[in-house]
């Protein structure tokens, strides 16, 4: 699945994989705890409850969700820090 | 001759050391192996009772013990502070200037509070990590008369995941029993999108949130307390007010972990193979409890089903044997009792393939709990379950 709504350059990739619900998205804020307004973050994640838990949580805390990809054996979800 | 270190007396290290002890036992006698556990302060606390402390009357006294009388004779006792690891000479430096030499080393260190990460946090906020917290937090409940009750999180993992829950529903039964119930509201906050981690209990917690009348509010990660306002704010950009904010602190591992090169920065836990629990691939190193990174509840539960494998792995090395795989192998499991307050509780068991299903909460789950906690120190330190 691929959803992308434009494509800016990720700056920090995340890399969750081998980490469990809710390892991904505890390192997710921890990223976006640490990065700049316009920061693009890449979560790679093998937990599948990711996909859905991230997004729900990028429209919760009112950043934007770029895209979620289904690559080999994980899911990479691009998020951009907005405020 | 074999030299296991132990570092931690908690229920990981003080179980595994008696483990080791009993499976070993002729060779320790005949001075072939060594045990010695290092502890920082050479008492043994019982951690789950600081709940109740602030909840059902525990008193701090009964939950220490000298960890020399829960060890096996045979098990030398250090009681000393951990500085760091020397790997390339097998050696850990205490802040004294001890060196301790090993040829299997187990790290059962726990976990620490750091509360003062988040301002405010020591004048505005309660927790029950501790026995002087949950004694303080007490007196508030005390003096409480009504008002705004928020129960939060401000950092995962940590320790005893069922806690906050727990803490929410017995204080609730609490101003119930007082007469403050219609004076009071209860707001319970969760970091990520449900009200527990594993979503089996999730779905059993959450409807007693609601016919308990505690709102639950997700996605609600601490970022600020606001001592004016008396506000707590999410990272999410939420706002809740509240009289009394009782907040579980953020967690880490020991920093010593961080600067020997064990453990990676900013969380300090362990690298944990979940089967072999041997850390970062050292074949003579193991983790247990709540040091590890291991995708599972930092609670003594946790460690005393892991104690067994590091135990039987040693063992084997020593022996020149193959692993007993029966033993030797951690599936993942834990068990541990979880209160929904007015006397009932219930039961989660579950391990990495098989998550909980927990029984319809009862009296008898809760007195299971209360039994447990109070004959402990003649249990699970010992090996006797």
């Amino acid at each position: 699945m691929t959803e992308i709504a434009s494509a800016p350059t990720t700056t920090r990739v995340v890399d969750a994989r081998g980490s469990y619900c809710p390892g991904p998205l505890m390192e997710l804020i921890r990223a976006i705890r640490e990065s700049q307004p316009g920061q693009v973050l890449a979560v790679y994640s093998s937990d599948s409850g990711s996909r859905t838990d991230i997004p729900k949580w990028v429209a919760k805390a009112g950043h934007r969700l770029v895209g979620v990809t289904a690559r080999d054996g994980y899911d990479e979800i691009v998020v951009e820090k907005t405020h | 001759m074999d030299r296991i270190l132990i570092l931690g007396g908690g229920v990981g290290g003080t179980l595994t050391a008696n483990l080791l002890c009993r499976k070993l036992r002729r060779r320790v006698k005949a001075g072939e192996v060594t045990i010695t556990v290092v502890d920082a302060t050479g008492l043994h606390t019982y951690q789950p009772g600081f709940m109740y402390i602030a909840m059902g009357g525990e008193q701090a006294s009964h939950l220490e013990r000298p960890e020399r009388g829960l060890l096996d004779a045979l098990v030398t006792l250090v009681v000393g502070e951990v500085e760091g690891i020397h790997e390339e000479t097998r050696t850990v430096r205490l802040t004294d200037g001890q060196q301790l030499r090993y040829d299997h080393l187990v790290i059962a260190t726990g976990s620490r509070i750091a509360p003062e990460e988040i301002d405010h946090f020591g004048s505005e906020a309660h927790h029950f990590y501790t026995a002087e917290a949950a004694l303080e937090l007490r007196r508030a409940l005390d003096a409480f008369r009504g008002g705004r009750v928020v129960i939060g999180i401000a950092g995962m993992p940590y320790k005893c995941p069922p806690a906050p829950l727990e803490v929410a529903f017995l204080i609730e039964a609490e101003l119930r029993e007082r007469g403050l119930r219609e004076a009071s509201e209860l707001d319970f906050c969760s970091p990520i999108g449900r009200a527990f981690t594993i979503e089996s209990v999730s779905d059993m917690a959450t409807p007693i949130l609601a016919e308990k009348g505690i709102e639950l509010h997700t996605f609600f990660n601490v970022e600020a307390i606001d001592p004016d306002r008396h506000v707590v704010q999410s990272l999410e950009g939420e706002e809740l007010p509240y009289d009394l904010l009782i907040l579980v602190p953020p967690h880490h591992g020991q920093r010593f972990l961080m600067e020997s090169g064990f453990a990676p920065a900013p969380g300090g836990w362990l690298p944990t193979d979940r089967e072999t629990l041997q850390v970062g691939g050292r074949p003579n190193v193991y983790a247990l409890g709540d040091a590890t990174d291991l995708p599972l509840s930092k609670a003594g539960s946790t460690a005393h089903f892991e104690a067994p494998v590091v135990t039987e792995r040693i063992a084997a090395v020593i022996d020149g044997r193959e692993v007993d795989h029966r033993v030797g192998d951690y599936h993942g499991r834990v068990m541990c009792f979880f209160e929904i307050g007015d006397g009932k509780g219930t039961l989660l068991r579950f391990d990495y393939d098989h998550p909980p299903r927990p029984p319809k909460p009862n009296q008898l789950w809760h007195l299971g709990k209360i039994v447990f906690n109070k004959t402990y120190w003649h249990t699970v330190p010992r090996g006797r379950v």
